[in-house]
């Protein structure tokens, strides 16, 4: 995009400190956070845990209580809206029903001065750009959601914005649409290098489109880090529940290595565990290993017999839902692959063993 | 779509400019502004003020018209701060409470010494004058009459009787001049008590008491209520527009007043209102009054009307003013008392 | 937004002081237009109630005198029994108009007769006509030389059976509005679930109709109720010796030109429709809940039976409300009533031009044309920056309340208010005291809470986000506003420019009190001429505002309907939306 070259060093959009009460309520609690430049960064979380303040407040459409945000070296924490450079997407489109398509893109660059003829090549690059070229002389209401989403968008980018951000915008559409342009909008992205935050609940789309996932949760940040730090790594129960499923096995530390679950021993990863205390472990379902002959491993480390309680279809793979035998060791759920369930043998009420992977068990917080 | 939003701005724009343009009105030239308080006609109103515009074309006249009851208790409303330049076409036993009040300025008009002096302010210079007599005379409508096998009657100890009982409407004597002069006339000719006696026999007999000295006698003739007390001039008129109708003057004698203008005291304009005073008492202001009263305040002048009988003049009752003015408060509370709860709105 | 954050939250964790954003002078300017909309609401109408309040307690020389003078008007049973009167015949207006509009709007919903549309137009047409052509039509059907007086039975219609009457008749059309829109707004799916489950159809109109109706009833019995109690001109004309309240207000003021008795007249006549405000504006607020967003609506089924019943109840309404008006035209037109019926004009040659009554009919055009215009503006635009901008909550909340408060003051009071406060020699705006502007503006307080509700549903459609994509765009609000704002709410701005006009013209409570030499209005002058007898030329003018009004009616029909061709593109709904 243009010369945003005016600080190359340090992050290009720095939150310090972003704090946000309505009435009583504490929406933010002294939010940090700092973003490369080109990176896209998702807020995630459920509603109401901030996220659209905080990207209201980065924009200056809220403003904060305290903290500072400094954009591309530029102070910009007390600049009313107009003043920041950005361009922004909302869930609801907000295009301007009675203009054309054409009028939509190019209505922030008509109030620029900018030359006709600028302003004319100008939006058909832009409509070229969102896969809509042919579509200057319609109105929104002839287009479907994600068309019209592709309009904001290119409305969005029209002047070139150092930030770009992405209210909840694939919520409105149905999941076809959503699947196609949650690519689309990425590679738009990569392509221009903008710098982006996107809002979303759907960790789906966090972990599919974004460089880094800041997982919210009630006012606070519950951790930054890559899809995959987030997924495989979860800083905080809150991450593990929210991103993904994940089973939870309260237990006893029994050694600085294995943990007591219901009568069983677990063997871990670590050895830094303090003998006696309380912990959960937290393993994901699809890391829980699957035998089908209930005598594989017995007696081995953390492998114990199971029953088959029910079984999901989910497409791609299945769901058991798993009773551990014997003694009181909580339910758990496994993912399978399909052809998995297909061959036989992890019907409900089947006899099976598990095995529980040391690495794969964590503790978190 | 495109081309209208590029000139909506400009046709509001426009619209509003026009708007203001409504809303100041056509600006006046520099006319001097009388404003003039009356209880005149409404369809006269015009033809007076032609007639003086013809003399005094840098005069604007600015009329407020109500019925003689609102404009009396508008004017003593505002005696601390008198709003009107000249009182015209009020009632004579209204002019002199004003002046009793010290509320008149008196003034002496061109043609004073023409004005028959039963019919101005015996002053020196006078505080008001006369312009022309306004008289009661009953409407009495003749098909409604057969319809409902009523006499036609003659007096107005006639009204009384039960065959008219819901059949007669009459003025309320607080809002209407006409009301009023036929209380005061009552009063005078019969004595208080004897007067208050008919009006309680009187009063069986009314259907509705009216805000206007006119409603009465067009009820009549529309045969809404086939008899109206009211005044010679709206019967001509109702007779004239083809209601049918026949004019009664009661014998025992009629009610009347003055219609008289004052100049108000500490006017700010004391000339134009001068000239008016001057005009209206003109010969040409008298011909204007004869073409609707069978007696102006010049003697003379006036020609007979039809409907109105040759010795109208010797009809009326006698009628003191300063007594009719001086009482009129008591006149009307002793009224309200009595009657109120039949009386029309207002 | 409820997550473990509770009054007990800890405080803001960073250190420092409270971040306040810096203003744009674009902001800087919606905000001044916001105070100056908050100020110029609150001196037009408060300062004119707050006159009445003065002049209550103060004798007719100025001297405070307590509630001496409430204490000599209550003393009085002649004006006593006019508080009984008033509230008797507001309460029967609303108890017969309140079934009789429900049927007909139930009729016109939830039926398959045939004529809905015409049935429509005609049960909306008594809100063209000033309250007193239906007094005038009513004497002219049922007083001593009425086609119909037999009916009555010898019950003169002078008095409270007149007053009732044409109430009813000017009522009419409020309540059928109201009660229309709440039953539009029921929800289609309820009724299919009833049918699926055997419902019978009684049973459902007890279970889903009425209840969903509920608040469209309680609120259009208020309205009628508020209606009557304050109306002014019915029971001038056709009230004969039965007093209320309204009247009384004008005897003080007019008659006795006697300001402070009026004033307590004003107050007492304002509590029972302040009451009326107040129940309707709390039942408003438990509303909302009930209809969800996709509420589908319902179509009528054909039942030969009931449709039948609802065709013959319509017609019978239809043609009743066109006999009010049409025999007020039927008056205007004939030479003398009752003995020469032949057609004439003489009613409007002689009566109204020869007259020079006429002016005050172009007075009318000319005073509902400016209130139309600048009032749409001012509203609109007031509702937009309340709508749209933010900051000063403070002072929106005020807005929002002055809004509402002029659907609780009846016309006489808000009148007289005006006549108080801008005559008063000490206030800087009592040049206007007397002109058409001060008509204008007490029309266009007189009419607000109606129009700012129609402004504010249309603002709230809009996305909420125009505004600030508009910022993120660098383009000021402001043109936003024109390209955007107004172009996609011009249905609703035209229908409150409509609605003003034709109150405009029919208004007469708010300005009998208000009018000067130059700017008698058509209405007043019909009372004028009423009450000098002159009924002929009193129903031509009725006349004359009723083809006024019905004129910008079809104009503002047509308009639409160009409008709406013109941008069909962009108002056609996206599909899945």
């Amino acid at each position: 995009m243009a010369e945003n070259a005016r600080s190359s060093e340090g992050p290009y959009l720095r939150l310090t400190g972003i704090a946000k009460s309505f009435g009583r309520f504490q929406a933010l609690h002294g939010i940090d956070l700092a973003i490369e430049r080109g990176e896209l960064v998702t807020f995630l979380g459920p509603s109401g845990c901030g996220k659209t303040t905080l990207l209201r407040i980065v924009a200056g459409l809220e403003a904060q209580d305290w903290g500072t945000i400094v954009q591309d070296g530029r102070d910009i924490s007390r600049l009313p809206a107009i003043r920041r450079d950005y361009g922004i997407v909302f869930q609801s489109y907000a295009l301007f029903p009675n203009l054309t398509i054409h009028a939509n893109v190019a209505y922030g660059l008509v109030n620029r001065r900018k030359g006709r003829s600028e302003i004319e090549r100008r939006v058909a690059e832009l409509l070229k750009l969102v896969g809509l070229p042919d579509s200057g002389a319609k109105y929104p209401g002839q287009l479907s959601g994600g068309q019209q989403q592709r309009i904001a968008l290119a409305r969005a980018l029209a002047s070139a914005p150092g930030l770009l951000l992405l209210d909840e915008p694939l919520s409105a559409l149905d999941a076809l649409e959503r699947l196609r342009l949650r690519g689309e909008i990425r590679a738009l992205q990569q392509r221009l290098g903008v710098t982006t935050i996107l809002v979303t609940h759907d960790q789906e789309e966090a972990l599919s489109m974004a460089d880094r996932i800041v997982v919210m949760n009630a006012g606070r940040i519950e951790q930054v880090g890559s899809p995959r730090a987030v997924y495989e790594t979860p800083a905080t129960p809150f991450a593990a529940d929210f991103i993904g499923k994940i089973n939870v096995l309260p237990g006893v530390a029994a050694g600085r290595d294995r943990v007591r679950v219901g009568g069983r021993a677990l063997l871990l990863a670590r050895n830094d565990l303090i003998e006696g205390s309380a912990v959960k472990l937290y393993l994901r379902p699809e890391d829980v290993v699957v035998h089908r002959d209930p005598a594989t491993g017995q007696g081995a480390a953390n492998t114990l017999a199971a029953q088959v309680a029910k079984v999901e279809f989910l497409g791609a793979f299945c769901v058991l839902g798993l009773a551990p035998e014997g003694t009181d060791f909580p339910a758990l759920s496994a993912n399978v692959p399909r052809h998995a369930v297909d061959a036989g043998g992890l019907e409900p009420g089947a006899h099976i063993a598990i095995t529980l992977p040391p690495a794969a068990l964590r503790i978190l917080g | 779509m495109t081309q209208f939003r590029g000139t909506w701005w400009h046709s509001v724009a426009s619209a509003v400019a026009a708007a203001g343009l409504l809303a100041s009105g056509a600006a006046f030239a520099q006319k001097t502004e009388l404003l003039v308080y009356t209880a005149l006609e409404t369809d006269q109103l015009k033809a007076y003020q032609e007639g003086f515009n013809k003399t005094n074309p840098d005069i604007a006249i600015k009329w407020v018209r109500d019925s003689t009851g609102v404009v009396t208790a508008k004017l003593l409303a505002e005696k601390a701060n008198p709003q009107a330049d000249v009182v015209m076409g009020v009632a004579a036993s209204s002019l002199v409470l004003l002046d009793l009040e010290g509320m008149l300025q008196p003034y002496a008009p061109a043609n004073l010494g023409a004005i028959s002096a039963q019919y101005k302010d015996a002053k020196n210079p006078p505080a008001w004058f006369g312009m022309d007599v306004w008289g009661a005379a009953i409407c009495f409508n003749t098909v409604e009459a057969q319809k409902q096998g009523l006499p036609k009657p003659g007096s107005w100890k006639d009204l009384q009787k039960p065959v008219y009982k819901g059949k007669i409407t009459m003025p309320h004597p607080a809002s209407s001049g006409t009301g009023f002069f036929d209380v005061t006339a009552w009063l005078q000719m019969w004595g208080e008590a004897d007067g208050w006696k008919y009006m309680d026999g009187l009063h069986e007999n009314i259907a509705q008491y009216t805000h206007s000295g006119s409603k009465p006698c067009r009820q009549a003739g529309a045969g809404e209520f086939p008899i109206g007390i009211s005044f010679e001039y709206r019967a001509n008129t109702t007779k004239a527009s083809g209601a049918p109708v026949d004019v009664v003057f009661p014998v025992e004698g009629l009610g009347w007043d003055l219609e008289a203008l004052a100049i108000m005291k500490g006017t700010k304009k004391l000339e134009a209102a001068k000239k008016l005073a001057d005009w209206a008492s003109s010969r040409d202001a008298m011909e204007l009054y004869a073409k609707n009263f069978a007696i102006v305040a010049v003697p003379g002048i006036a020609k007979p009307l039809p409907n109105v009988p040759a010795d109208y003049e010797k009809r009326l009752v006698k009628n003191d003013f300063g007594w009719s003015a001086k009482n009129r408060d008591r006149i009307l509370t002793e009224w309200n008392k009595r009657y109120n709860a039949k009386a029309e709105p207002k | 937004m409820a997550t473990a954050a509770t009054a007990s939250a800890p405080g803001p964790v960073a250190a420092g002081r409270v971040v306040r954003q810096a203003l744009h002078w674009q902001e800087r300017l919606a905000l001044a237009l916001l105070v100056a909309c908050c100020a110029a609401l609150a001196f037009f109408l408060l300062g004119p109630l707050f006159m009445i309040l003065v002049k209550s307690v103060q004798d007719k020389d100025g001297a405070f005198v307590g509630l001496l003078q409430f204490r000599d008007y209550l003393g009085t049973p002649a004006l006593r029994q006019s508080i009984f009167n008033t509230l008797g015949v507001a309460l029967v207006v609303t108890g017969i108009t309140i079934p009789l509009a429900f049927t007909f709007a139930y009729a016109l919903t939830r039926s398959a007769m045939p004529g809905k549309a015409v049935f429509r137009v005609v049960g909306l047409t008594p809100i063209l006509a000033p309250s007193l052509l239906a007094a005038i039509s009513f004497i002219q059907w049922f007083g001593n030389q009425g086609l119909l007086k037999p009916l009555l039975g010898g019950t003169p219609v002078y008095g409270a059976l007149g007053i009732v009457i044409s109430s009813i008749y000017a009522t009419f059309p409020h309540a059928l509005m109201i009660i229309l829109t709440a039953l539009l707004l029921a929800d289609g799916r309820l009724y299919e679930a009833a049918e699926s489950l055997g419902t019978r159809t009684l049973r459902r109109f007890f279970t889903i109709t009425l209840p969903g109706a509920k608040y469209g009833l309680v609120s259009a019995a208020m309205v009628v109720f508020s209606y009557t109690v304050s109306d002014f001109g019915i029971p001038k004309v056709i009230g004969g010796n039965f007093n209320v309240l309204a009247v009384d207000i004008y005897k003080q003021v007019i008659g006795q030109q006697n300001f402070n008795k009026g004033a307590v007249v004003s107050l007492i006549l304002l509590l029972p429709v302040l009451v009326a405000f107040v129940v309707d504006w709390r039942m408003q607020g438990r509303q909302h809940a009930q209809f969800s967003a996709r509420a589908v609506p319902y179509v009528a089924r054909r039942k030969p039976w009931f449709d039948g019943a609802m065709f013959v109840y319509c017609t019978l309404v239809a043609l009743l409300l066109l006999a009010v008006l049409g025999m007020a035209v039927y008056t205007s037109f004939i030479k003398l009533w009752p003995y020469d019926k032949s057609f004439s004009l003489r009613h409007y040659t002689f009566g109204l031009v020869d007259g020079g009554v006429i002016v005050s009919f172009f007075n009318s055009l000319r005073m509902a044309f400016v209130t139309a215009l600048l009032g749409t503006m001012f509203i609109f635009g007031c509702a937009y920056l309340l709508e749209k901008t933010r900051g000063m909550p403070g002072t929106r909340a005020l807005i929002r309340l002055l809004a509402s408060i002029p659907m609780g003051v009846p016309g006489m009071v808000l009148g007289l208010g005006y006549i108080l406060f801008f005559n008063h020699p000490d206030n800087p705006f009592n040049v206007l005291y007397h002109t058409l502007t001060i008509l204008v503006l007490a029309t266009v307080v007189h009419y607000y809470t109606s129009s700012h509700l129609t402004a504010v549903t249309a603002l709230k459609s809009l996305d909420g986000e125009f505004e600030s994509v508009s910022a993120s765009l660098k383009v000021p609000f402001y043109k936003t506003f024109h390209r955007v704002t107004v172009p996609v709410c011009l249905p609703a701005i035209l229908d409150i420019g409509r609605y003003l006009f034709v109150n405009a013209m029919v208004t007469i409570s708010a300005v009998v009190f208000l009018y000067s030499p130059d700017t008698q209005l058509a209405a007043v002058a019909i009372l004028n001429l009423d009450e000098a007898g002159e009924i002929g030329p009193a129903a031509a003018m009725a006349t004359l505002i009723v083809v006024a009004s019905a004129s910008v009616c079809v104009l503002y029909a047509l308009v639409t309907r160009v409008l709406l061709t013109r941008t069909q593109g962009w108002r056609r709904p996206a599909p899945g939306n």
